[in-house]
């Protein structure tokens, strides 16, 4: 009988359940940490939690009165919900299309290459609480000079900045529309910022670079392809699975340092309101999931996977 | 008046004519292309220059600011004149957060402790990420998403029930039936290695998509060739597929090391010591150094802060520096990718 049921056992079945026994450690894991926890958070979120003295709380359900409060009574939530998601969806295309250039940038031999690479990575290493801090500090400490740069950005964002307010009547003068110009200040004047989130994006890209065979440029460059069209025909497609892998990425780390999270955290830490800190990290983790799933079905219709 | 207009006619023929000289001779055109090209070049690689070290000059900064002032003595400090380099350097600084860091020690079982995650993270994030690139099961679709859900969820939408779960650890109830209660894992590193070992430790869902996107750009050709010459799945899987993987191997050890070295967050949920994690120690330094050598003023405890920080700062910049190397290595070792 078992020699016979093993016999049937076809080869979809024996290669499923090894795909399985693959992904079997992260399974359990999820089940256990991450799925059990959502659904205690959707509980919290739906109760009033209290602390107990000597450990453990207690649930007393509420219904929906914690989503009912954040949306009708709260005074800052949908407004900062909203100011961060628009925030995320002028940053996602920047910080994208940054990180891809500067890696072909990179990519090239130059003297210096290495050491260039570290500091584009600095960001990313000294995104520690401790560090941050200390770095905003030596910002805000050193006048003139070095951090003037990015002060000068940030006046000018505010309207201040002289020279940055020539450019924009300068551009208004050309007929451009005003949201564009806009876009384009905006984007100018949080340029640290969008430096500091693209390390990750930038060593993403790099590895994808190099990981396109040479043979294929070689092809092009026989046909006689200009370095324009190597880029569209050969780079870009070749890239563009590692666009989207970029793009969660940095969807996330934008929510993960919004003012959302910090808002449900004092909630649930200073103001010990754990019920309605989780109807503020659900909302938006659920805003944040419908943002990736449009944007990725938008690019995975496009992108090529070369096996 | 005239004559200047005149003369000016005269050089712009004279350029005119020049210009269609040298447009008719052919005999030199080759060294004229080549003159454009090199121009071409020049200009191109002046704009490269120009924007790399624009942009290192942003991300440097506040670096060179840290660095420097945690080389300030008082004097230098309080003299506005001083900027950038002071004029007294000292390195009192650093002896004292040397000393309340514990920097040799503390480093030490920092690092240990995040190389060991490292490599957990490295083989069972590697190993999901193949198990979804390349086999078919059911509910496949379903379970990447909860990969990328995963991703997507701030680790404070779970980081209560977490807590709770860790403070009062069982495995359906096995140890409690061996020793009577359940186990306290809070105030020791286990928790982490435990949640990394499931995969679902720091970042781990990134580093899955990042496998899982990599292993699906390989050709299929590599593993049908295996299997027709007698491989078995493991062994494929380690010999072959991994050796493949190398690029993306080493690019997810120096994002999962350096996020650990750096991580707070999961430090201070869990209670892990300070003296495991370094970056959770520095947040304390500058109140510890204030307290017990009793300096008030703010501005000369952030100098010592500073120094904390480069020293915080060293090893993980040396460690990606040495990386950096095997990196580019590992990519040309593994030229046949794709």
């Amino acid at each position: 009988m078992m020699k016979r049921n093993r016999k049937r056992m076809s080869l979809m079945t024996k290669r499923s359940i090894t795909g399985y026994l693959f992904i079997l450690p992260w399974l359990i894991g999820f089940i256990w940490f991450y799925a059990r926890s959502l659904f205690m958070s959707v509980q919290f979120s739906l109760c009033e939690l209290t602390v107990n003295p000597g450990g453990g709380y207690t649930l007393d359900f509420t219904g929906f009165d914690n989503y009912i409060y954040a949306f009708r009574v709260h005074g800052t939530f949908k407004q900062i919900l909203t100011t961060s998601i628009g925030n995320m969806l002028i940053d996602v295309p920047l910080i994208t299309f940054f990180s891809l250039f500067m890696a072909i940038l990179l990519n090239r031999k130059f003297k210096g290459r290495t050491l260039v690479r570290a500091i584009f990575f600095l960001p990313v290493i000294l995104n520690s609480g401790a560090i941050l801090d200390a770095m905003e500090l030596a910002r805000t400490m050193m006048s003139g000079g070095i951090s003037s740069a990015s002060a000068e950005m940030a006046a000018a964002s505010s309207g201040n900045g002289a020279s940055i307010q020539y450019y924009i009547q300068m551009f208004s003068a050309l007929g451009l529309p005003d949201s564009i110009i806009e876009y384009i200040s905006g984007a100018v004047s949080r340029i640290s910022d969008i430096i500091n989130a693209s390390g990750v994006q930038i060593i993403i890209f790099i590895a994808a670079l190099q990981s396109i065979p040479g043979s294929m440029y070689e092809v092009a460059r026989i046909e006689g392809a200009t370095a324009y069209e190597t880029f569209w025909k050969v780079t870009f497609p070749m890239v563009l699975p590692h666009i989207i892998t970029n793009v969660v990425y940095t969807v996330v780390d934008s929510f993960a340092d919004s003012d959302v999270v910090d808002l449900a955290y004092d909630t649930a830490f200073t103001n010990n309101n754990y019920g309605l800190s989780s109807v503020m990290s659900l909302t938006s983790t659920v805003l944040t999931c419908l943002i990736l799933v449009i944007i990725c079905r938008f690019i995975q219709k496009r992108t090529f996977y070369y096996n | 008046m005239e004559k200047a207009e005149q003369k000016q006619k005269f050089s712009l023929k004279a350029i005119q004519d020049k210009y269609q000289e040298i447009k008719a001779d052919t005999q030199f055109a080759n060294d004229r292309k080549r003159w454009a090209s090199n121009i071409k070049k020049f200009i191109l690689g002046v704009f490269r220059l120009v924007i790399i070290v624009g942009i290192c000059y942003v991300i440097l900064g506040p670096v060179i600011g840290i660095i420097s002032s945690s080389f300030f003595s008082d004097a230098d400090n309080y003299n506005t004149m001083v900027y950038l380099i002071p004029q007294e350097p000292t390195l009192e600084r650093y002896q004292l957060a040397i000393k309340y860091l514990d920097y040799g020690k503390t480093l030490i079982s920092s690092l240990a402790y995040s190389l060991s995650l490292m490599l957990i993270q490295v083989f069972i994030c590697s190993m999901v990420g193949y198990g979804f690139a390349r086999y078919k099961f059911p509910l496949k679709n379903l379970l990447f998403a909860c990969v990328v859900v995963m991703i997507v969820i701030p680790t404070h939408t779970i980081m209560l029930p977490l807590y709770m779960s860790f403070a009062k650890f069982d495995v359906f109830g096995i140890i409690k039936l061996l020793k009577g209660s359940s186990v306290n894992l809070l105030s020791t590193p286990v928790p982490m290695y435990i949640m990394t070992f499931f995969g679902c430790g720091l970042r781990s869902g990134l580093y899955i998509y990042i496998f899982n996107q990599f292993f699906r750009g390989l050709p299929k050709e590599i593993e049908e060739a295996a299997f027709v010459d007698g491989a078995g799945t493991w062994y494929t899987y380690f010999r072959i597929m991994l050796v493949n993987a190398i690029p993306s191997v080493i690019t997810v050890a120096i994002f999962s090391m350096v996020w650990q070295y750096n991580d707070t967050f999961y430090a201070k949920l869990f209670l892990i010591s300070d003296d495991i994690v370094i970056s959770k120690k520095i947040s304390t330094i500058q109140a510890t150094i204030s307290n017990v050598e009793k300096i008030y003023d703010p501005n000369i405890q952030e100098l010592y802060l500073d120094a904390g920080v480069v020293l915080i700062m060293i090893p993980i910049i040396i460690i990606y520096v040495a990386l950096q190397k095997y990196f580019i290595e590992g990519v040309e070792r593994s030229g046949i990718v794709g």
